[in-house]
């Protein structure tokens, strides 16, 4: 899709929830977050369960926000970092909620929000969809990288993947029960999968960081828009390491985002506090952060527009081995304030 | 988006921060010198208990990796290795962990398919070349005493 989709009927964020382990709820976002479990356990005794029940929790949190049953939703797109998603299919599409397992590595959030969007706009039939993404770093360490009790040094631009999840509840904007004050979802432009070259599993936001770049570049550029018509221009996981690479990128490309840019994986997690390194990452990183810090902002009308961007690095282990460089992708979705009317 | 690829590489190697070598360094030193000073302690102690010097070394050997094993188990040594980097992988120690924690870590897929197929997956590489190199040691030994 080389054009920005924009959506005549918006389509509103009508309840949202997060929810996350012990590191992250020390950290500087600690007091937003609705439930938060210090063992990352969940009530459950193997890591991957731990996370099907992360995803269980965090979509029953936001179906309570709603005051809603799980039958209420039509239509759920959900994923995770674990193969099949089975954290998402095990966890909260268990419930026999039509389902679509999205696979797009940390960008699964903005993936979600822009295909849930879509899907909404084209068709009436559908009142109400969900988009729940978890990561789980226990669970993610296990399948990507080295066993948890294994000791070893991290190389500074590693990245932390958090334990954590975001539930989105969305609907058509005109629906009666979407409270006023929901942000909306009025654009959206999906990423293109760009090859960063960068061959080294330990600094994701330098693979990343191009997708972001790109994706930023054809919005401005195909919208007409430029950054001061956002208050906020949010990368999902880029890192300490990958926001400066970014701002660089761009800067090349002639666009200066005027201090508006925030990055979730560096908003997640206290540096100097916890084993991070260059910051947090995974799909629950972003969902998570947007569901706790920069929704409540909208809905309270503190911010009027943002630019959403997850990010992703599109990594196989295997593939990393073979020599493969890593492709980063970064869909996005303009999120507006629904206290000032939203659309433009 | 005007993207140079190798330009871009240059950048992200230029740029991305670097491991602080000489504190790990300093670190490796202390806690490394820290595990071989433990061992010569046990070493002089199981010889003043009367074992031969063979055994005490065998017996250092063992009591090292025990512990590793141990700290492993308890959830200690990641956080204890985060600091002391080489300090704790270069000895015996660091063998050890590597072996405890993929057996840790796969004791939810069960015994065989789980601690059994994985317990190597750290350990896999140094095991096998030192086998190799062992045999071709010898066998490098045994063409040698032919002709000697």
């Amino acid at each position: 899709m080389r054009t920005v989709i924009r959506f005549p009927v918006p389509v509103s964020i009508y309840a949202r929830a997060s929810a996350v382990g012990g590191t992250e709820s020390d950290g500087p976002l600690g007091a937003l977050f609705d439930f938060h479990d210090e063992t990352d356990r969940f009530g459950a005794d193997t890591w991957e369960q731990s996370e099907e029940s992360l995803s269980r929790t965090v979509l029953n949190l936001a179906l309570a926000r709603a005051g809603e049953s799980q039958d209420a939703i039509d239509l759920l797109f959900a994923g995770d970092l674990q193969n099949q998603c089975v954290a998402s299919s095990g966890g909260c599409a268990a419930a026999g909620i039509p389902y679509c397992g999205l696979y797009g590595a940390c960008s699964t959030s903005g993936e979600g929000l822009l295909l849930a969007s879509l899907a909404l706009s084209a068709s009436p039939a559908l009142s109400r969809a969900a988009v729940v993404t978890t990561s789980h770093n226990a669970a993610a360490e296990r399948q990507f990288r080295l066993p948890l009790e294994y000791g070893g040094q991290r190389s500074p631009t590693a990245q932390w993947t958090a334990t954590a999840g975001g539930a989105f509840l969305l609907c058509h904007a005109s629906e009666p029960f979407s409270p006023p004050s929901a942000p909306r979802i009025t654009a959206c432009l999906p990423g293109a999968a760009l090859d960063s070259g960068v061959t080294d599993g330990a600094n994701m936001g330098a693979a990343m960081a191009p997708a972001a770049a790109d994706t930023i570049l054809r919005y401005f550029s195909l919208s007409g828009e430029s950054p001061s018509d956002f208050d906020r221009i949010v990368t999902g996981d880029l890192g300490a390491e990958g926001s400066a690479l970014l701002l660089e990128l761009l800067r090349e490309n002639g666009l200066d985002l005027q201090g508006r840019h925030r990055d979730c994986g560096v908003l997640l997690f206290d540096p100097l506090k916890t084993d991070v390194h260059a910051g947090g990452s995974g799909c629950g990183c972003s969902a998570s952060v947007l569901a706790s810090l920069f929704l409540p902002a909208l809905e309270r009308g503190e911010l009027n527009r943002i630019l959403f961007l997850a990010t992703g690095a599109l990594m196989s282990p295997s593939c990393l081995l073979q020599g493969e460089s890593i492709r980063g992708i970064a869909p996005l979705v303009v999120l507006e304030s629904g206290k000032t009317g939203g659309e433009k | 988006m005007n993207f140079d690829r190798r330009r871009y590489l240059e950048r992200v190697k230029e740029r991305e921060s670097k491991s602080p070598v000489v504190k790990n360094c300093f670190f490796a030193y202390l806690f490394g010198g820290g595990i071989c000073t433990l061992g010569q302690l046990l070493l002089s102690l199981y010889l003043f208990a009367g074992l031969s010097e063979r055994d005490a070394g065998t017996l250092v050997a063992v009591t090292l990796i025990f512990l590793s094993a141990l700290l492993t188990g308890i959830g200690v040594f990641d956080s204890i290795a985060r600091i002391a980097g080489a300090g704790t992988l270069v000895p015996v120690t660091g063998f050890a962990n590597a072996v405890v924690s993929p057996a840790l870590d796969n004791k939810s897929e069960g015994l065989v398919m789980g601690v059994g197929a994985k317990i190597f997956t750290v350990a896999g590489p140094v095991l096998l070349y030192a086998v190799l190199s062992g045999a071709l040691y010898g066998v490098i030994h045994y063409v040698v005493a032919l002709f000697s």
